[in-house]
């Protein structure tokens, strides 16, 4: 059997170290031409690590079993700390004041800079663990490359956030192939969770104005780039799950990265932003 | 209030004292998550990185830190986040090892982070380990994985299959 690219990257140490080396000076953050391009893609990443991790937290206390709860609320944890990372530097890249919470918890729902693929409701456990994989491939194959980004910010969060994005692809990607060759009715479910999302993951691989000025510097690659890598560890993983894969051309959802969403973002924010729209403030 | 200022050998030292709050028998420094130290004229500056992104702990982590050397006298500190390069579990000192073990606790054994995945896959999916984790209180290596996931980030969940005790494994990353 072929072996999963995207999952053999060995030379994390040695890309975090490059990464280390240039870290003290990043001539992208005070780039003032460049700012709303960065500022926005940085959100784009720091949003879709917020509401996946969010997502993932509402299982908190109700997973199927108690070490599947334990993992989704670690796996949502260290989402919510790269959102951290991502909207920390698009704070210091827009030098307005504000800072990642800020962002997260008093932005509107059309600011919000993530694919509708994250942001629709979690479903069932097979729903959940479906759209996991589809984005955790794309995670690991997108952060793998910002290791190498022009800017040394970027790189270094990449790196740290990759080394745990590692660990949630293996799990994802265990899980789709037990429940999709499992029982008849694990592999129904997760033949329809399939059917549902695979029609939002083209947005994944979209660019517009944002991404063409981060590539012309060096900061991220072209999202169509990271295609074949996805699709050879989709497709890898989906067929050892005895699942078929979908037509590649379709219709295809989109709109969520320049902040058009479905409804379900803002029953999201409403409870996520809750505590801060109501007590302006607050801390613990 | 300090008479002149403490060598860094010395503050070295000091943080040796400072537990991890997850795990009390190991200090920040065994755990490997003290990058440097070093003075600016009067202000102690202390480098600190995180284990995971979304480890609670680190808040907790930094107050200790401040506070125990404040106790000490440093009257001037500023504690500096640094992301790169990552942690890794490579850092952990040998003697944090085997507090960790004796703690009841599996040390990470290196190595296991990043090789063929697909035949630890394999594996995993038979319901094989791929690694030979001894348990810390009975030693034997008749051990599996219960979950990738633990109690904390840094941690997945074990079982002994000889004395049927679960534990913790620190996970390398």
């Amino acid at each position: 059997m072929p072996s999963l690219p995207d999952m053999n990257a060995t030379n994390v140490e040695e890309l975090a170290l490059r990464a280390a080396e240039q870290q003290h000076h990043d001539p992208h953050v005070q780039n003032v031409d460049l700012k709303p391009a960065f500022f926005d893609w940085l959100c784009r990443m720091g949003d879709n690590a917020l509401i996946a991790g969010h997502r993932l937290s509402e299982w908190c206390g109700k997973g199927p079993a108690l070490e599947e709860d334990i993992a989704l609320a670690n796996t949502a944890l260290d989402l919510i700390g790269h959102a951290q990372m991502w909207l920390g530097l698009a704070a210091e890249v827009e030098d307005e004041s504000r800072d990642a919470d800020k962002l997260a918890y008093l932005r509107d729902a059309m600011r919000f800079r993530n694919v509708q693929l994250l942001e629709l409701p979690r479903g069932d456990i097979g729903e959940t663990l479906m759209r996991q994989f589809l984005f955790d491939a794309w995670h690991h194959a997108m952060l793998s490359r910002l290791t190498d980004s022009s800017s040394p910010r970027v790189a270094e969060i990449a790196a740290k956030a990759l080394k745990e994005v590692h660990y949630h692809l293996e799990r994802s990607s265990d899980l789709v192939i037990r429940l999709g060759d499992g029982s008849e009715e694990s592999h129904r479910r997760m033949d329809a969770a399939l059917a549902l999302y695979w029609p939002y993951t083209g947005e994944l691989f979209e660019s517009d104005g944002v991404d063409k000025a981060v590539i012309a510097e060096g900061i991220a690659p072209d999202p169509e780039d990271l295609r074949a890598t996805w699709d050879e560890t989709v497709g890898e993983v989906l067929r050892e799950a005895t699942l078929e894969v979908p037509e590649a051309k379709g219709h295809v959802h989109t709109g969520g990265r320049s902040g058009r969403h479905t409804e379900h973002l803002g029953f999201l924010l409403a409870e996520m932003q809750f505590l801060q729209r109501a007590y302006p403030g607050a801390s613990w | 209030m300090l008479d002149t200022l403490p060598s860094e050998a010395e503050i070295w030292d000091w943080l040796s004292e400072v537990e991890d709050p997850e795990i009390p028998v190991i200090s920040v420094v065994d755990l490997g998550i003290v990058r440097e130290v070093r003075w600016e004229g009067e202000t102690l500056v202390v480098a600190v990185t995180p284990t995971y992104s979304g480890c609670p702990a680190v808040a907790v982590i930094n107050f200790a830190i401040e506070s125990h050397l404040r106790e000490k006298g440093v009257e001037s500190i500023r504690l500096e986040r640094r992301l790169s390069p990552p942690w890794t579990t490579q850092w952990l000192s040998d003697e944090g090892r085997e507090k960790l073990r004796n703690y009841g606790i599996a040390p990470p054994i290196e190595g296991t982070g990043t090789p063929d995945q697909r035949a630890q896959r394999v594996a995993r999916l038979e319901g094989r380990s791929s690694l030979d984790v001894a348990c810390p209180r009975c030693g034997s290596l008749h051990t599996e994985r219960v979950s990738q996931f633990g109690s904390t980030p840094c941690k997945a969940a074990w079982r002994c299959r000889d004395c049927l005790e679960p534990f913790d494994y620190f996970k390398c990353i």
